[in-house]
């Protein structure tokens, strides 16, 4: 039971014209958890693809234990025990773990006795640290131990080798600690080893022994976790200097009048039942209130409802005015949002740049007079917000799908914040951003605040929450079950309030 | 009709026997349509299927003078069509209900085409067993004189049960339905697992509906499917998938069916359309109420998206 020492060298791979690897090498230690940083697109999913038998590389060797192989398919990475844990769970919801774990397994058992056969899996997952209940429907596991389910399903099919996807994205605070706990464990123990793909620069100072960071495709970092700072490990993901990105203007008190205003808001979600119960909450003018909370807890349909896409009943003025969603009210009342997935949210994807650009006045002076539309006025102005915002397209005229996550978003934020923005709903603003972009949206974001912006922040990354906030709520089940001011913010108590914990 | 010596008793009596008359098609194709929608795909086209079922079963038992024959070149022809409808919804972008659809109308309009020339002959029914062998009322007999497939119905419903809870392949069928992540990162071949699926939910489907031309008194005709196939999607949604629920939902609908005729048999020939219109205000019914629970589509498959 001897964890491996796993040996990559020279990978390259390429895609057509784009070279998403080049001759990357890294070398994983038998016992230890070996991170990989990059930001997205940098080759971490690539590499690791390579590595269970996804991808094959056009160069590049693998070596386990110092015997070189060729992973031709999924099939040879399962024989040398290399196994990876998904961002989203390849559970099947509708049975149980023990099913999961029958089905999964190499040869699939044309006859199944289920008590002979729940008692060897239960023999057989005594010996592991940590338990997740057998005959419980996956559908009813809570996120936390889905992904422990997950990692007990890869040491039961015997993986040594174990590759984690970003695998607590969508755990709260505490169940992190814990998941991660046990993997570092394993590690330690010599039962197996591990890479850990993550952005997150705490884990892999607290959980990780060596680092590789990719960029562009490239190693262009690797070492033990010690020997790297945070400056040393973010400087060479994207590749200058850091040179504190994270001074922010300084922030100027908030103002007295509030913005938005909603009492007793009810919603439901697409199932029929509510995901919204009695919510209350107000923003003030120049303020920044964040919503913490594990996916799934209502968030979602609190902001469809706050934008107009989903029928609620409750209370919602802004300004003291009634707001229904209405494009008069928005245009008069200055409520305007960035939205998750903001291809699919707050664009048309197969409009053109330019025309996204527009969205929020094409129907008024000077790109529309009664029904005429003035194309000039139209193109000046996709020309003026994607030199201000530095938004990166192969033309003005170019559909909305070419651009890139962070381009989207880019022209999302020039649209929305050159309007006369009152308040302003940005539900995870930067998911699946890279880096550079992340930065830029909250600095414009604190930037709209310090001119009197209300904001209301949607996040389910806690530490941008709390770097951003004035005030941190929490929501959980469809309910604001903590409230608290961003210095007096302990990240444990807050994780617990998302855990589920009942509001004092 | 000699009803004097049981009075009233004749209702419940016409209703039992019409109930287990009515109610086999619908385990075939239920039970079928449920093997296929287990695996992530909904099949609207089992009305056309059922009637090719039936013309075909009473061709081949009239050519070959065996019912049974007949019966499983219904099933075979049913399973042609499941492999039709498979293969068309694999095409990226085409849409199943369509197709369904479609074949709805292919089938019937196959199935009155090639059968024109079946319409006067008269082919060999199947057998039925008589279980009233005891008692010497004609109606306790006439109720309990069950037909041989509805024996096959039953112990197909355990047998499904077993096949999809107890066996490998029944767990990989689940797992293809269920989330078709997690059937890939398994190595599952989701299509393949589809198309058979489809195919074998074809096959029942065609011997349903070789039941309604080949049981007792057995005759080929174009108005001899009451829109079995389309109940059936409801009845499976009825059955919160699961097979022994199929086959007592089967005998509620087929109970229904048989409310109209058995109402008729003992004099009441009110309202006889209304009375008539039972099952498919029972399907409604059951929608209705099925759709209105708390959790409403929790025993779904996954990749059936139902509640989008």
């Amino acid at each position: 039971m001897t964890a491996p020492q796993v040996e990559l060298r020279n990978m390259t791979k390429r895609f057509g014209a784009n070279l998403a690897l080049n001759n990357v090498s890294l070398l994983i230690r038998s016992g230890t958890v070996h991170a990989l940083l990059g930001e997205n697109g940098a080759g971490k999913s690539t590499l690791v693809k390579c590595l269970v038998g996804f991808y094959h590389p056009d160069e590049g060797h693998i070596q386990v234990d110092a015997r070189e192989h060729r992973l031709n398919s999924p099939k040879d990475a399962d024989a040398l025990g290399i196994g990876m844990v998904y961002q989203h769970f390849t559970l099947v919801p509708s049975m149980t773990v023990a099913q999961n774990l029958v089905v999964s397994g190499a040869r699939l058992p044309a006859y199944i006795n289920w008590q002979s056969e729940l008692r060897r899996l239960a023999e057989v997952t005594k010996k592991l640290p940590f338990h997740v209940p057998l005959d419980v429907r996956v559908s009813q596991l809570s996120a936390g131990e889905k992904q422990k389910a997950e990692i007990v399903k890869q040491l039961y099919l015997g993986r040594k080798l174990l590759i984690l996807d970003e695998p607590t994205s969508v755990l709260t605070p505490a169940e992190a600690d814990e998941v991660l706990g046990h993997v570092r464990s394993l590690t330690r123990t010599g039962v197996l080893s591990a890479i850990l793909i993550s952005h997150k620069f705490h884990e892999v100072r607290r959980f990780a022994d060596d680092v590789t960071v990719l960029r562009r495709g490239a190693s262009v970092r690797t070492g033990a976790v010690a020997d790297l700072t945070d400056d040393a490990l973010a400087e060479a993901m994207i590749g200058e200097p850091v040179s504190k990105i994270v001074q922010h203007a300084p922030k100027s008190p908030p103002r007295s009048d509030i913005i938005l205003s909603i009492s007793d808001l009810r919603v439901n979600g697409d199932n029929g039942l509510p995901a919204v119960k009695d919510l209350s909450l107000e923003v003030r003018a120049g303020e920044i209130v964040g919503i913490a909370g594990v996916s799934g807890n209502g968030q979602l349909e609190l902001v469809e409802a706050l934008m107009g896409q989903r029928d609620r009943s409750g209370t919602m003025t802004v300004s003291g005015s009634p707001f229904n969603g209405t494009r008069r009210e928005i245009a008069r009342l200055g409520v305007y949002g960035l939205p998750q997935e903001p291809l699919k949210n707050a664009c048309i994807d197969r409009m053109s740049l330019a025309e996204n650009l527009a969205l929020r006045n094409f129907d008024r002076v000077p790109l529309c007079r009664g029904i005429a539309m003035n194309y000039g006025a139209l193109a000046q102005q996709a020309e003026r917000l994607v030199a201000q915002f530095r938004v990166k397209a192969p033309s003005l005229t170019a559909s909305m799908s070419t651009l890139s996550g962070g381009n989207v978003q880019r022209a999302v934020l020039a649209r929305e914040l050159t309007q006369d923005v009152r308040l302003l709903v940005a539900s995870n603003p930067t998911f699946g951003l890279d880096f550079v972009a992340c930065e830029e949206t909250y600095r414009r974001i604190l930037e709209a605040r310090n001119r009197g912006t209300a904001v209301l922040l949607i996040s389910e990354d806690l530490d941008e929450l709390l770097g951003l906030v004035d005030r941190v709520l929490v929501m959980s089940a469809g309910r604001i079950v903590h409230e608290v001011s961003a210095e007096g913010a302990d990240k444990r108590v807050i994780g617990k309030y998302m855990a589920g914990m009942k509001a004092a | 009709m000699d009803g004097t010596s049981i009075g009233w008793l004749a209702l419940p009596l016409a209703i039992l026997g019409g109930a287990i008359r009515v109610s086999t098609p619908f385990i075939f194709v239920s039970i079928g349509e449920l093997i296929t929608e287990k695996s992530g795909r909904i099949n609207l086209g089992l009305e056309g299927t059922l009637m090719l079922g039936a013309m075909a079963g009473y061709a081949i038992s009239y050519l070959s003078g065996s019912p049974w024959l007949g019966v499983l070149s219904a099933g075979l022809a049913g399973m042609a069509f499941g492999l039709l409808h498979g293969l068309l919804c694999s095409v990226k972008r085409v849409n199943d209900t369509a197709i369904g659809i479609s074949l709805i109308v292919l089938g019937t309009g196959l199935a009155f085409f090639l059968g024109k020339p079946l319409i006067e002959p008269k082919a060999p029914p199947l057998p039925s067993i008589g279980l009233g062998f005891w008692s010497t009322v004609p109606q306790v007999r006439a109720a309990l004189d069950v037909n041989a497939l509805f024996f096959v119905g039953i112990a197909l419903a355990f047998a499904v049960y077993l096949f999809l809870n107890r066996t490998g392949w029944g767990l990989m069928l689940r797992t293809v339905g269920d989330s078709e992540d997690a059937a890939r990162a398994l190595g599952f071949p989701v299509l393949r697992v589809r198309i058979i699926a489809t195919m074998a939910g074809g096959f029942l489907a065609g011997i349903g509906g070789s039941f309604l031309s080949l049981s007792y008194p057995g005759s080929w005709s174009e108005g001899l499917s009451s829109g079995q196939g389309i109940m059936a999607v409801a009845l499976v949604i009825f059955a919160r998938w699961r097979s022994v629920n199929a086959l007592s939902a089967s005998l509620l609908f087929g109970g229904a069916g048989a409310l109209g005729p058995a109402l008729q048999g003992i004099g009441v020939t009110g309202y006889y359309y209304l009375f008539n219109a039972a099952p498919y205000i029972l399907t409604l019914a059951i929608m209705v109420a099925s759709t209105s629970r708390a959790a409403p589509f929790a025993d779904a498959p996954g990749e059936l998206k139902l509640h989008r």
